[in-house]
């Protein structure tokens, strides 16, 4: 990951606060203590974000240790740039009452969709399998 | 350069990712880097932004970033960027070294 020029290294990223998006969907934000070639990585102070609408809400984490396979991306953020200015913190109780919904929600628009489908003799399989190597 | 990555996701809500890198002057500034690990390409881009800002709200603080490469669906890159000719000689002149 280091070591040969003009490659990507997250070397320069420790002890930075990062943000990850992980494959699961989920969002931790804190500072890169750690890396390795699998772009494992060992936060601190993390807090797990979670957004609804235009709402979120934060969760503290403690310190984390991220498995290279479950992670999306990784992008450093910048403090000076002004982020909160639409978004509204909420408490987590009410975060997580909001996330529930939006999965209640989803879940219908999908028993639906599923519903829709099989009457015209379709079946499209989740993504959830397809990506498996 | 412009940048366009998909991202395949094993989450329920099918996320899907695209990031424009915008072009600096006149000089495309390529501040991506492929760094081949494994056979896979991890990318770093710089000055990232946004196509759905609204479905989206973390990114709105994050200026670079590093995309792990197993999450790569494809990389879009602007036609005129690419010389498909010496892209094709490339390859050509690739596949016949293998075979020997």
């Amino acid at each position: 990951m280091n070591y040969v020029p003009g490659t990507a290294s997250l070397i320069d990223d420790i002890d930075k606060k990062h943000l990850v998006l992980l494959r699961d969907g989920r969002t931790l934000i804190g500072y890169l203590r750690s890396i390795d070639q699998f772009a494992n990585l060992v936060f601190h102070q993390t807090v797990e974000r979670i957004h609804v609408g235009k709402k979120f809400g934060d969760i503290p984490r403690g310190i984390f240790i991220v498995r290279g396979e479950n992670v999306v991306l990784l992008g450093e953020i910048d403090v000076d740039k002004p982020c909160d200015t639409l978004l509204q913190q909420v408490s987590i109780e009410e975060i997580l009452e909001e996330q529930r919904l939006q999965q209640q929600a989803k879940q219908e628009t999908e028993k639906v969709k599923m519903q829709v489908l099989k009457d015209r003799g379709l079946s499209i399989p989740k993504a959830d399998n397809l990506d498996e190597y | 350069m412009l940048l366009t990555l998909a991202l395949p996701c094993r989450c329920v809500f099918q996320l899907f990712y695209s990031f424009f890198k915008s072009l600096v002057g006149k000089d495309v500034v390529v501040e991506l880097k492929n760094d081949l690990r494994l056979g896979y390409l991890n990318i770093k881009l710089t000055d990232i932004s946004v196509t759905d800002p609204e479905k989206y709200p973390h990114m709105l603080s994050v200026k670079n970033c590093f995309i792990r490469g197993s999450v790569v669906r494809y990389v879009q890159l602007p036609a005129d960027e690419v010389d498909t000719q010496l892209l094709q000689d490339a390859a050509r002149k690739e596949a016949m070294q293998q075979k020997q």
